[in-house]
């Protein structure tokens, strides 16, 4: 899941100041932001007394099923159209992406309320861990499955560094440094520990991320109807 | 070309020695360091952004000594530059002179005195050993044809005694695989560790310079114990330089026993003084 932390309250004000904002309209999230503790009923509501005392008036508020689900977003500022209308913002406690799926849903100005950090494990309630960073070229089938991109600050893919210490990180001292847990966890698998990963692509990893399932499939719904004309015109290629 | 990779082949015992370029633009401090140190050491390392510290960079200081009449190891991190600048600077520092290169990871950004900065780590350094390896044999890490190919000598760093020494080996061997043909290790405190590290890396067929570092005081090994990453004062030698009567005499006298030692179980010395430069000659045993 995405994790989300609270952004400076004092940057949220900062915001509307500049907008000169006096009604606020709250959209949360019930997906990440409402188990991250970040942007789900208790904290909108939170919010909501906050900016109350602060003189503003909040029009209402809403807790998107999935706040960065276009279609539903723009379902769930259909539901609240006159209480959106009232607003002269809207504050987002959801991660980035939300924030921009609202903003693409509104005509209002739209406002961050949470900072996004990570794509998280839940380790258990409250815990969270990032493991992976969605480099789009995973290396996990060679590293028996620790993650070096993602949980070595340095990224490095071949390890240890010249700081790791009795089995320690250099710069997170208080963990164990990901290539001695690499290798050994290699090792206990009886796995080659002598490999070294070549350079990563990050080709792979290209900004923005895109990807259209439907198109795909169109697409090779036409290949394959171009092979057929192409088998009974005689067999080409062959 | 690189007299210092010939010694090292003909067997000779050899000395290297360390020279940090100035946060500035003048070079009077480093050049009297060169001078000091220079004709003790058959090379000098020139460090690059040491402790993730910004100096002016080690292609230009390594030219300089050059031309000072005294062989560079120019140093290459993999914290600074992309693979696109790492491989430009490869070729630089082979047009400027430079024969031999120590390629290191770096530390990380956290520790030095640009905390923001972004640490790139676009390669790490057995993969940019690799690429140096493929420069030298005239064409780039994608496989295209340079014009004028570079021959330099690759070394590494090692650590000898930092634990587990099962993983440290297995990095070592990596990257002697991947084309390092020298090592400097980090400061050596026990010479059997050292023969150890160094009957493995014989057989991989490389050379090992052990790290000597001058233990000049008990504010450096306190620095040592608590700060720097990878590396341990053991608490005999720290109780040795620390009830000395004159610490820095006891550790000069130290570092003169380990060089010694040394001689007798690897391929050279690299000299980490600390400011102490003068004492050198008498570290090396050559004041006589
Ligand atoms: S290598 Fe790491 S960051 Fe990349 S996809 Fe795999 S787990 Fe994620
Ligand atoms: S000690 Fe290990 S985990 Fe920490 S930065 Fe170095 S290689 Fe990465």
């Amino acid at each position: 899941m995405i994790i989300t932390r609270p952004r400076e309250w004092s940057r949220i004000m900062a915001n509307l100041d500049e907008l000169g904002a006096k009604r606020v309209f709250i959209m949360g999230c019930g997906q990440c932001a409402t188990v991250a503790d970040t942007g789900g009923e208790k904290e909108i509501l939170q919010a909501k007394a906050k900016l109350e005392q602060e003189g503003r008036e909040v029009t209402g508020w809403a807790v998107g099923e999935v706040a960065c689900h276009l279609g539903g977003t723009k379902l769930e500022a259909r539901k609240h159209h006159g209480d959106l209308a009232a607003a002269d913002a809207v504050l987002v406690l959801t991660c980035g992406a939300g924030v921009q799926t609202v903003a693409d849903s509104t005509d209002k100005p739209v406002f961050p309320g949470l900072e996004s950090v990570f794509l998280g494990n839940v380790i258990r309630h409250g815990v969270f861990e990032e493991r992976c960073q969605m480099c789009g070229d995973c290396v996990l089938d060679a590293t028996a499955g620790i993650c070096p991109v993602t949980t070595c600050p340095k990224g490095l893919l071949n390890g240890p560094c010249g700081g790791m210490w009795n089995g320690k990180c250099e710069v997170l001292t208080d963990r164990d440094c990901t290539h001695v847990r690499i290798q050994r966890r290699l090792t206990e698998q009886g796995r080659n520990v002598l490999a070294v990963l070549p350079p990563k692509d990050f080709a792979k990893k290209l900004k923005p991320g895109s990807v259209n399932l439907r198109q795909d499939k169109k697409r090779a719904a036409a290949a394959v109807r171009s092979d057929d004309a192409a088998s009974t015109g005689g067999g080409a290629g062959e | 070309m690189s007299k210092f990779r010939d010694a090292l082949l003909a067997g000779e015992f050899v000395i290297t020695g360390e020279v940090a370029p100035p946060l500035g633009t003048d070079l009077a401090g480093l050049k009297r360091s060169v001078e000091i140190l220079g004709p003790h050491c058959h090379a000098l390392n020139i460090t690059d952004n040491q402790g993730a510290t910004l100096h002016l960079s080690s292609l230009a200081a390594s030219r300089v000594v050059l031309d000072m009449g005294v062989e560079p190891i120019f140093q290459q991190t993999c914290r600074d530059r992309n693979r696109l600048a790492l491989q430009s600077d490869l070729l630089a520092a082979w047009t400027l002179g430079l024969r031999n290169v120590l390629v290191v990871t770096g530390d990380d950004p956290r520790a030095g005195d640009h905390p923001q900065a972004k640490g790139v780590f676009d390669l790490d350094s057995t993969q940019l050993m690799s690429i140096v390896r493929g420069m030298n044999a005239g064409h780039d890490m994608m496989g295209r044809e340079l014009s004028g190919a570079t021959d330099l000598y690759i070394g590494g760093a090692m650590f000898p005694e930092a634990e587990p020494w099962d993983i440290q080996l297995t990095r070592a061997l990596r990257k002697a695989e991947a084309g390092a043909e020298f090592f400097q290790t980090q400061a050596v405190f026990d010479i059997d560790k050292l023969a150890r590290a160094t009957e493995e890396m014989h057989a991989a067929g490389a050379k090992v310079i052990a790290g000597i570092l001058l233990l000049k005081g008990p504010r450096v090994i306190d620095f040592i114990n608590n700060k720097l990453a990878g590396l341990m004062v053991p608490a005999h030698i720290e109780r040795r330089i620390k009830d000395a009567a004159d610490p820095a005499a006891e550790a000069i006298k130290l570092a003169r026993e380990q060089v010694a030692a040394c001689r007798e179980v690897c391929d050279g010395v690299h000299i980490m003084p600390l400011g102490l430069d003068s004492a050198v000659p008498h570290i090396l045993g050559v004041d006589a």
